[in-house]
């Protein structure tokens, strides 16, 4: 048979390997094995030079086989195949020793080293001639991408598929897109209106003959694989008719259903039953909420007064709920975030005690467009003469949320800004542990509001109270808080609190994750393949994330991971065809006995009941070779490309026999 | 008796404070302090502490335990737990307050006019003695002894308290008293074998 | 259910916190909740044990549990919310820490005891409210307090460390008892604050301000009377309000009730067996306007 001409190299890899295993003596060994017909040691083989070796040796001497000794395949296993194909080998007859990881790096003892390296190396020895060619599977991949979440993140990735020509289908949940950012007032640290930039890229997002807007919609159910996702999309009925419907809300001054509290606003102001949820909406149509709607919910409503003011006639009672079915090659996914829940940590009153706010609601407070036209008042509706902002709640605490999230710093210092602004005599307190003003022109900014005055106290608050112990107290609420720099317990006695509360995982996230098939790391948010080099994409192919659905982060780098996850779509659906690992799973029909057990347990789904052949048919794009249906089939006949039996008992052998 | 005079002795201080403050359950995660000072704001008695809870664990980290030792830091500590369940780097703040106590009478170092280590004395005696609490023996001992002023002060309410029947004069002696002493005794030997 | 406990009384009970003793096996009895007092128990080495020796204390705080565990598989409850916490701790410490758990075990053979530490320790508020339950005791009530307002004073060690029956900032179980019994627990957002334990002893500045908080609060509020859970917060709140009235020129003269003896009032039981003569501050006015 084959694999008589094994070219064997064991890398030093520096000190890595070389510190510990003896190379020399086992380059010596590695000769005198049955079928080796070539053994090299080599500083560094992943290095340019390294590689060469191997195309040279396959060159001159024939070698049908290779075996790098060195480190994890997660390294440089894609490293040598390839060397190998750009020599002319089939990159399958390529295995990897992990003599690094799996040995010089896990003992003290180079004797035991060494030996170990021989039996890794041997294990490959014997399982190559075992190895067969195999060619890559191309699949068609479909040129469409689908973006889940219109905020910031969504909008901005799906504008720069749409600049590329790629049709972009945006979903998202709520009545319009623009997410949080829209409810924002300035934005940190330039200041900028949030509206004025961000409603330029919402109305292109929707004019955009590229992009198909499905707002007020979900995603129910995602099927397929890389290049060839099929999803179901839920329309919600908004009882409108979106295409005569003109946004004009004369419908929403005359509902008789006007105090609902309105989402955009957290709950600070009122919207009415039908409603539009604030006037930049994208698109501009209007919803009606079939729980507060008399009509909807208890079929009684006797003046349904929004049917006469509707000039175009577009209110529709009988609507129902739609359902599309769209095929995309690329999934982006970009849902955002929710704000912590600061009623968890009572100490701080809120919801019990009046003028203790979040960072959220404050937001609203000083938006022109907000519930109170821009005046930060007070629950009696008189403006504060002193705010205290406490940093830090439900952030870097064991007790609720252990990480930082990053943006509460610089949205803190932004509110000492913008209550100056508004109320210049007011005394403002900022209660921090640690000031994290890292970005760019954030430090500038700290010291900007160190020149406006404001009071930093370095001390997390220990907590809000309402009991006054001496004059000055009466009729405030009392903040207390350890100076630490001072040493001091100090009692501040303000007209109004900011909790300024950490970023959050959506509470739906990791029920959203599995309807797409990928991760949540330990804190909540969406997990990305790798930390530091692949901070877009997922475990899955195909399906990338942006934005605070990923981690707390702030808009400029919000909009950047945007970027690069619509680059990933894009290097993805940009070609016609992907390719994807042939070392997945093959079903003899002849042997097949049609039990249908591998067919239920495929955890991806990729395995085909085939009725008229009577077999188990394998989807060989969805396949990502994990080998349960291998190790399930009483029949032994589901087999692992790459992984044959045959190639596992051989290892092993080879490995026993030292 | 060992007092803290020299270098070594606070060299010594610490490495006991570490050992046995780790020997708690959770008690490492004295190392993970932010120094936020959610202990010291949340302190009932911290304003009356020379060192507050944070301090005293900056100064463990700066080697000056022997300050707070010394202090009337720990005394003022009265064991309500909000520091604890304040701490957001789970530190067990109430038990570390614990272990400095039993340093200080370890190193007898605490300031002269802080009579809590002989009311914790005196009340441990009486434990031992009758299993109990001697609620009145306890007074009447500390008074006289350390707090003569403090006699004058209580005699009044000491009164209306036993008239009401609040103040029994006799202890009342549990059977088990040699159990106490023979636990005791054991868990002694464990403690100075490590 | 079975309501049939263990009962650790605390040496309060024997002394200054006589009342609540009294007044808790009266009200346990009408409300059929069965306390087997541990016979020949010790003092729980309360704050100051563990301030000196640190084994001993948990050896001498152990043989309760030990004794409780011989009496069968009931749950410890305790009255004294000090001692509730000192033997919760004891038991959570066994748990969590074997080697612990082995050297104490040791030390209690000596004295021909063990322990396997899977008792749960209670505190008694604890049981009426969640074992028996506030319906069952409203239920039971024959005279309620409907006039009355009460500030709830939970104080610390039954509320702290995390994982007590209630939330340790803003507890809600005596409120609810409160209510059961007809009665209107006030607004009292100190309820959970220290009144300074054995701190009047030693540094009484610090003791006094701790207390003049709780007196203020209450009457800010407009309470009747204030009820606590613990003799040491009992004695603060009540025994001392004439230190905290002559240090800070204020006239304090606030009833303090143990949960129990206003509990016993409700349900109808006479005054002399709840020992409400026992108080400092006279109760008068709070039983005046408790309906017959």
């Amino acid at each position: 048979m084959n694999g008589q001409k094994i070219a064997v190299y064991v890398c030093n890899c520096g000190t890595n390997i070389g510190g510990k295993v003896d190379v020399d003596e086992v380059v010596k060994w590695a000769e005198k094995q049955p079928g080796v017909a070539v053994a090299r040691g080599y500083k560094y083989m992943c290095s340019d030079p390294g590689q060469g070796l191997i195309q040279s040796d396959i060159k001159e001497h024939g070698i049908d086989r290779v075996v790098v000794a060195a480190c994890s395949p997660t390294m440089h296993e894609p490293t040598f195949r390839k060397a190998c194909a750009d020599g002319g080998l089939n990159p399958y007859l390529c295995q990897m020793a992990n003599i690094r990881e799996h040995c010089s790096w896990v003992t003290e003892d180079p004797e035991a080293a060494t030996a170990k390296t021989k039996r890794i190396i041997n294990a490959q020895i014997h399982r190559l001639p075992w190895n067969e060619p195999l060619n890559p599977i191309e699949v068609p991949v479909n040129p469409d991408v689908l973006v889940v979440g219109g905020g910031i993140a969504g909008i901005e990735a799906a504008l720069k598929l749409s600049a590329t020509g790629k049709k972009v289908y945006l979903v998202e949940k709520d009545p319009s897109i623009g997410g949080h950012m829209a409810m924002f007032d300035k934005t940190f640290p330039t200041l900028d209106c949030a509206a004025c930039i961000l409603t330029p890229k919402m109305s292109a997002a929707g004019k955009d003959p590229n992009i198909e807007m499905l707002a007020y919609s979900e995603v129910t159910q995602v099927d397929g694989y890389v290049g060839n996702f099929k999803v179901k999309v839920k329309k919600k009925a908004r009882y409108v008719d979106i295409d005569k419907c003109t946004g004009c809300g004369a419908c929403q001054e005359v509902c008789v259903v006007r105090k609902v509290k309105s989402e955009f606003d957290v709950g600070l102001g009122y919207r009415s039953a039908i409603y539009i949820p604030f006037p930049q909406a994208v698109p501009l149509r209007a919803t009606i909420d079939p729980v507060k709607c008399l009509t909807l919910s208890k079929g009684k409503c006797a003046k349904q007064p929004c049917v006469p003011a509707c000039g175009p006639e577009a209110i529709d009672f009988a609507q129902q709920d739609e359902y599309l079915d769209i095929e995309v090659g690329a999934i982006i996914m970009a849902t955002g975030f929710e704000l912590w829940d600061a009623a968890e940590e009572q100490r701080y009153g809120y919801g019990r005690l009046d003028n203790v706010i979040t960072s959220l609601e404050f937001e609203r407070l000083s938006n022109a467009s907000g519930p109170t036209g821009g005046h930060i008042t007070c629950k009696n509706g008189e403006a504060p003469k002193s705010v205290a902002i406490l940093h830090c709640v439900g952030s870097r605490d064991e007790n609720y949320q252990e990480f930082c999230s990053r943006v509460c710093c610089m949205y803190s210092l932004k509110f000492a800004h913008l209550i100056k602004e508004h109320l210049p005599e007011a005394e403002v307190y900022q209660l921090y542990i640690d000031m994290r003003t890292y970005g760019k022109g954030y430090e500038e900014f700290y010291k900007r509001l160190m020149d406006e005055g404001v009071h930093f106290v370095r001390g997390r608050a220990a907590e809000v109270s309402e009991v006054a112990l001496s004059p000055e107290e009466e009729g405030h609420l009392v903040v207390k808080a350890e100076d630490t720099l001072l040493g001091i317990t100090r009692r501040l006695p303000v007209d109004m609190v900011i909790l300024s509360a950490g970023l959050a995982p959506r509470k739906d996230a990791k029920a959203v994750s599995q309807v797409f098939g990928f991760g949540c790391s330990a804190n909540g948010f969406f997990l990305e393949r790798h930390p530091k080099l692949e901070p877009v994409s997922t475990i899955t192919d195909g399906i990338f994330i942006a934005g605070c659905c990923q981690y707390p982060k702030d808009i400029p780098d919000t909009v950047a991971q945007a970027g690069a996850a619509a680059a990933g779509a894009l290097a993805l659906v940009d070609n016609p065809t992907v390719k994807v690992e042939p070392t997945i799973s093959y079903i003899d029909p002849e042997k097949c006995a049609g039990c249908h057990i591998c067919v239920n347990i495929c955890p991806h789904a990729a395995i085909n009941w085939n009725d008229d052949q009577g077999v188990a048919e394998v989807i060989e794009a969805a396949c990502k070779g994990c080998g349960v249906c291998v190790a399930a089939c009483g029949s032994n006949v589901p087999q692992q490309r790459g992984y044959l039996d045959s190639q596992i008992f051989a290892e092993i052998e080879g490995a026993m026999a030292l | 008796m060992v007092e803290l005079e020299t270098t070594q002795d606070v060299k010594d201080l610490h490495k006991i404070f570490v050992e046995d403050v780790y020997g708690i359950p959770g008690g490492d995660k004295i190392r993970q302090c932010q120094q936020c000072g959610t202990c010291s704001g949340s302190c009932p008695t911290s304003s009356f502490m020379e060192y507050g809870p944070r301090e005293v664990i900056a100064a463990f980290r700066a080697g000056e335990l022997d300050k707070v030792v010394r202090s009337n830091t720990i005394w003022l500590c009265t064991s309500c737990y909000s520091c604890t369940v304040r701490c957001p780097a789970g530190i067990k703040v109430t038990d570390i307050m614990y272990e400095l106590k039993r340093l200080a009478i370890k190193y007898k170092s605490w300031p002269r006019d802080c009579k809590n280590p002989a009311l914790s004395k005196i009340m441990i005696d009486n434990i031992e003695k009758y299993g109990r609490n001697y609620e009145v023996g306890l007074l009447a001992k500390f008074t006289m002894t350390h707090k003569p002023s403090l006699g004058v002060k209580f005699a009044g309410l000491g009164t209306r308290l036993f008239m009401s029947g609040r103040m029994p004069l006799r202890p009342s002696p549990i059977k088990g008293r040699d159990e106490i002493a023979k636990i005791v005794a054991v868990l002694e030997t464990k403690e100075v074998a490590g | 259910m079975s309501l049939r406990y263990s009962y650790f009384p605390g040496c309060s009970a024997e002394a200054t916190g006589k009342a609540y003793d009294i007044s808790a096996r009266v009200v346990c009895k009408k409300l059929g909740i069965d306390l087997v007092e541990i016979p020949d128990w010790n003092c729980c080495g309360a704050t100051s044990y563990i301030s000196i020796r640190e084994l001993e204390s948990f050896g001498v705080s152990a043989r309760n549990l030990a004794i409780a565990q011989e009496m069968g598989d009931m749950d410890v409850v305790a009255t004294c919310s000090a001692c509730y916490t000192i033997l919760a701790k004891t038991n959570r410490y066994l748990a969590e820490d074997d080697a612990l758990h082995e050297t104490i075990n040791e030390a209690l053979a000596a004295a021909g005891r063990s322990y396997d530490g899977s008792l749960t320790v209670r505190h008694l508020l604890d049981v009426i409210v969640n074992d028996l339950g506030c319906e069952a005791v409203s239920d039971k009530v024959a005279r309620r307090l409907t006039k009355l307002k009460v500030a709830p004073y939970y104080g610390c060690q039954a509320s702290r460390p995390k994982g007590t029956f209630d939330d340790p900032e803003f507890p809600v179980s005596l409120d609810r008892l409160l209510e059961a019994m007809g009665a209107e627990p006030v607004y009292y957002p100190v309820k959970t604050k220290c009144c300074g334990g054995m701190l009047m002893m030693t540094e009484e500045e610090a003791a006094l301000r701790l207390n003049l908080e709780l007196l203020q609060c209450a009457r800010d509020n407009g309470a009747d009377v204030i009820v606590t859970m613990c003799p040491l917060c009992e004695m603060n709140v009540e025994a001392y309000q004439s230190m905290v009235n002559k240090r800070f020129g204020t006239d304090f003269n606030i009833p303090v009730m143990y949960f129990t003896q206003l509990l016993g009032v409700a349900l109808g039981v006479e005054s002399k067996r709840l020992a409400l003569d026992k108080q400092i501050v006279p109760v008068d006015k709070v039983l005046a306007k408790v309906p017959a």
